[in-house]
């Protein structure tokens, strides 16, 4: 006998639903209570970084007004302060270390997932994590030491021969016969070369990681087309990785821009809002916290955290959009990053 | 009582008539009856169950069968209260264990659970436990200690309900994921066994396993009727008809909840059936 | 030519053309049947290979010529460089010849892409190959690791002075950290796998957030906060041991937090499943079963978060003072140095075995993250063949 077969409306509203109230057993109202707890310890302790942040920024505005932004000089004693210079610095190394970073991780990247042979692959990715942890103050150590020399004979050349274009004209001749070479050192292009060897691993291994999510079928589905194997690549894997591709620049990206101690080992401090980044002299947020924070005045000193608010807000825009990036597309699903 | 509640009563009444002159009910059983009355569940303001009644004694297997999709799963798992692990769920009836309501307020949860087991779709032992300890993991989850020899005797005792002692009689110390997939499965019986529930529900747990598999949990189940009450989701209709004395046909018509059609004794069900959609599932005219 | 498709045999060898000719068909002769010889399917053809080397040398040779004798360029960068381009547009004629386009692409490409993956890989190697070479004539002296700096000078010999306040300053400090951050990690890790709910999810946007926080602003944040307003009073008042594990602490704990995460989402959900339907409660459930079987994730995250740890060098610029000399507590007034720090600041003096003592701690630092990588590489195994 059917009884719901007859006038389902009726029925429907003679029930009324409840949400069992389950009786849960002590253990684990601590337990939640804790676990709660803690991540509200937690909450509490990231939220203040923020807070606090902002909040220094008040009397740092009231201050110096909104030149703070626009003033290129920072020099407390003349009370200009502004981080205009060391903003266009930040920007410049942690583009250069993009634009030289990408597509050597992303050959990386494709190398590890489609090329390299089935017994190293496992060995390979670890590689790429070991890079990831060395510390930076021995990239540093080794951008100032090795880097530097050999770079600077690159960045004549460039200057050289490219000078014309106004980003890489050097203020002085490098055809001389005797080459000023201290003026092509401590550069922001440098600094950004060596910071290119931190995000290269973290862009990489996000590459790698949506790669490897690449559904076989398709892979198959164009091979049976008679493609070839970079074809195959360029029809499937990275389209279908383009989420991961554009995320892990952006987390690289996050990374370059908060990169302390190898900028601080290569460039050589300057408040000049300076456009040739083969030239010496340049400023990073970074490099100035981490170079002037000793200062005694508050106000200094607020001035200082306001740098770090700017970017706090940087690194956190960046990092948000390449979260966005990573979950909504399709090799998202399966990225950690 | 309203002409609405008249029909219900009956429902109940046919599903519960058909096993009256069921020749199983002389045997001795120790197991509990199950009965849901008029269970109606959500999800969210999406009904999915609409007063359905089923009664589920003790000494019989009583499958629920029909498509996929119509709720059956859904039943199963408000009958030991894991229904309302989805935080949007909500429900309306009872479901009575030997009379009593495990809905009622102030009924403990854990102990519920404990009563009524459950066996999943996918074998799921704890791999970081040997196969003795996933046998007796029911009891060292809630903190019960017991001696060495009892807690020896009870994993003999599970493991060869569940039909597994023989084949692991010697290597009780691997770990519980190395055992192949049926033997899995039989391995996840035993550890709901070896809490002493008194009803088991079992949702669909031969469809991830081969054939052979499939007929060992089979036999276990017939081995295990009369202690313990088995509700099994199937729908695999040949299975059914091996298995139960009592079915229940689940259909969802297109956009209107789950309800049970017919139910009653296997045989009615699947040679005889009353109602003209029943006749049409165990034809196999839709699936 | 037999034109039914009959079962006349015709003989293979003989057959009419068109213009009447015999002609006569190689047919693969019947021969006696050997046994089965499986080749592999993966051969790489003799003039492939000898395309790319042959490209290789040619181009080699090529800009050789060029920058010796043609044109004023020089430098080893340059010379890889050119060396490389030659070498692509060599191999591009070379497989022009008698493949068809697409293949050319795709092996240039091949060719690009190895040839970036291995730049990668060589520059890795000249970090740890420059390091190691220039850290060695300190680091083989024993001293090296059981005297502190202070017992040296700067420009003395090597048999005199040594890292151990710097060594024992870095498990110090990382020490606690990681004593402050496992728990507060590993918790907010199992409250966002296990609740549910609108605080899940702001509690996972600012875990995420503060990934991405610069270490700098980690130290920051303590030295404002504790160093500078308890100035003389706390013992966080001062930039010592504890203030730098604070630090390490606030820009660790979310990469615990995260990885833990990572790693509990991973067990299946029919365990716990499984462990609910026997009656245990949450708390039993969780602790029993979700963070035993989560355990080897969630060791690698426990060494990673240490490897990183003990490189950070950021947060020491500010938090952390230097000094030569032995401090073993975190509480005093003492400034601790830790390796990062020693490193920085000798590589920075100019002093010639400064400098080398400098990198010789750079080859400690670079060792100790090195192992702690290989372990979790043993525990990835482990956990691959214990299933």
């Amino acid at each position: 006998m059917a009884a719901s077969a007859d006038a389902p409306d009726v029925l429907d509203s003679l029930d009324e639903p409840i949400s069992p109230q389950a009786t849960n057993p002590l253990g684990d109202r601590v337990f939640h209570v804790v676990v709660r707890g803690i991540a509200g310890v937690v909450l509490v302790i990231f939220g203040s970084i923020g807070v606090f942040l902002a909040y220094q920024s008040i009397p740092t505005f009231r201050r110096y007004g909104l030149s703070f932004l626009t003033q290129s000089q920072w020099n407390p004693e003349l009370n200009k302060v502004g981080i205009s210079s060391t903003l266009l610095g930040t920007l410049e190394v942690a583009i250069v270390a993009l634009v030289v970073a990408f597509p050597i991780a992303l050959a990386t990247a494709l190398f590890i997932s489609e090329y390299a042979p089935l017994q190293v692959k496992g060995l390979l990715v670890a590689l790429v994590d070991l890079m990831a942890a060395v510390p930076s103050v021995i990239y540093g150590a080794w951008g100032f030491f090795l880097l530097m020399p050999h770079a600077s004979l690159s960045s004549r050349w460039i200057s050289e021969y490219f000078g014309w274009i106004p980003l890489f004209k050097v203020n002085t001749d490098p055809a001389a016969a005797i080459w000023a070479q201290s003026r092509f050192v401590n550069s922001a292009f440098i600094a950004g070369l060596c910071v290119s060897m931190m995000v290269i691993p973290i862009t990489c291994s996000v590459m790698r990681g949506v790669f490897a999510e690449a559904p076989l079928g398709e892979r198959e589905a164009s091979y049976a087309l008679g493609s070839t194997k970079w074809g195959m690549i360029r029809t499937v894997v990275l389209p279908f990785g383009r989420g991961g591709i554009i995320g892990g620049t952006m987390l690289g990206l996050g990374r370059a821009l908060g990169e302390t101690i190898a900028v601080l080992f290569i460039i050589s401090l300057t408040f000049n809002v300076n456009f040739h980044i083969l030239q010496n002299g340049t400023s990073t947020i970074s490099a100035l916290i981490a170079n002037d924070f000793g200062e005694s005045t508050s106000a200094q000193l607020a001035a200082l955290l306001t740098a770090g608010l700017v970017l706090f807000l940087m690194t956190l825009g960046v990092n948000t959009i390449a979260a966005v990036f990573i979950t909504r597309s399709r090799s998202g699903a399966a990225t950690e990053i | 009582m309203s002409a609405i509640e008249e029909i219900g009563q009956a429902s109940e009444e046919v599903a519960r008539a058909s096993l009256v002159s069921s020749p199983k009910l002389t045997t001795e059983i120790t197991g509990a009856p199950l009965d849901a009355v008029k269970v109606s569940a959500w999800f969210g303001t999406n009904r999915v169950l609409s007063r359905v009644s089923l009664s589920m004694p003790p000494g019989i297997v009583t499958a629920l069968i029909g498509p996929s999709g119509c709720g059956k799963s859904t039943f199963l798992r408000v009958l030991n209260r894991m229904h309302e692990l989805v935080p949007s769920a909500k429900l309306a009836g009872q479901v009575k264990l030997g009379g009593q309501d495990i809905y009622a307020a102030g009924q403990r949860i854990t102990e519920t659970r404990k009563r009524i087991g459950m066996v999943f779709q996918k074998p799921n032992p704890f791999p970081t436990m040997s196969i003795a300890e996933n046998v007796t993991a029911g009891l060292k989850l809630v903190g019960i200690k017991l001696s060495r020899s009892d807690r020896e005797q009870l994993i003999e005792r599970s493991l060869t309900r569940a039909g597994l002692w023989i084949e692991v009689r010697d290597r009780l110390r691997d770990p519980g994921g190395a055992l192949s997939g049926g033997q899995q499965q039989r391995l996840c019986i035993a550890r709901a066994l070896a809490v002493d529930p008194m009803v088991l529900l079992m949702d669909e747990p031969c469809s991830a396993l081969d054939p052979t598999s499939t007929r060992r949990i089979e036999d276990t189940i017939q081995e295990i009727k009369d202690e313990v009450t088995v509700v099994i989701v199937t729908h695999n209709m040949q299975q059914a008809a091996r298995v139960s004395e009592q079915c229940a046909f689940f259909l969802a018509q297109q956009g209107t909840p789950g309800v049970i059609v017919e139910a009653g004794r296997t045989e009615k069900i699947f040679n005889s059936p009353d109602d003209p959609r029943t006749e049409d599932y165990v034809n196999g005219r839709f699936g | 030519m037999a034109t039914d498709a009959a079962l006349t045999t015709i003989d293979p060898t003989e057959v009419v053309q068109a213009d009447g000719e015999l002609a006569t068909i190689g047919v693969a002769a019947a021969s006696p049947p050997e046994k089965d010889v499986p080749s592999s399917l993966r051969r790489v053809a003799t003039e492939d290979v000898y395309a790319v080397a042959g490209s290789l040398v040619g181009s080699f040779g090529l800009v050789w010529v060029v920058f010796s004798y043609v044109l004023p360029l020089s430098g080893v960068v340059g010379f890889v460089l050119c060396w490389d381009v030659a070498f692509l547009a060599m191999y591009a004629g070379v497989t022009a010849h008698s493949h068809p386009r697409p293949v050319v692409v795709s092996r240039v490409m091949a060719a690009v892409i190895v040839g970036l993956a291995v730049l990668v890989g060589f520059v890795l190697l000249t970090v740890v190959v420059y390091v190691v070479a220039h850290g060695f004539d300190a680091v083989r002296h024993l001293n090296f690791f059981t005297q502190s700096a202070s017992a040296g000078s700067m420009t003395g010999t090597f048999a005199q002075g040594g890292i151990y306040n710097a060594l024992v300053g870095s498990l110090i400090q990382v020490g606690i950290a990681i004593a402050i951050a496992l728990p507060l990690g590993i918790g907010t890790a199992v409250f966002m796998t296990e609740t549910r709910g609108w605080f899940v999810r702001v509690v996972r946007t600012v875990v995420e957030a503060m990934t991405a926080v610069p270490d700098l602003l980690a130290g920051l944040f303590i030295y404002v906060v504790f160093v500078l307003p308890f100035h003389g009073n706390y013992p966080w008042g001062h930039k010592n041991g504890i203030a730098v594990s604070l630090a390490l602490a606030v820009a660790g704990t979310p990469i615990v937090a995260r990885s833990a995460e990572v790693a509990l989402r991973v067990v299946p959900g029919g365990l716990r499943e499984a462990g609910l339907a026997l009656g245990a409660s949450h708390w039993q459930t969780v602790r029993q079963i979700v963070l035993p079987t989560g355990r080897p994730g969630l060791a690698t995250a426990l060494i990673l978060a240490v490897a990183r740890m003990i490189g950070e060098s950021a947060p020491l610029l500010i938090v952390s003072g230097f000094t030569t000399f032995f401090n073993g507590n975190p509480l005093n007034a003492q400034p601790m140095i830790s390796l990062p720090l020693y490193v920085y600041e000798t590589l920075r003096s100019g002093q010639p075995a400064e400098i080398t003592r400098g990198f010789g701690a750079a080859v400690v630092l670079l060792f100790i993250v090195f192992i702690l990588f290989a372990a979790t590489r043993v525990l990835a195994r482990q956990r691959v063949s214990g299933r």
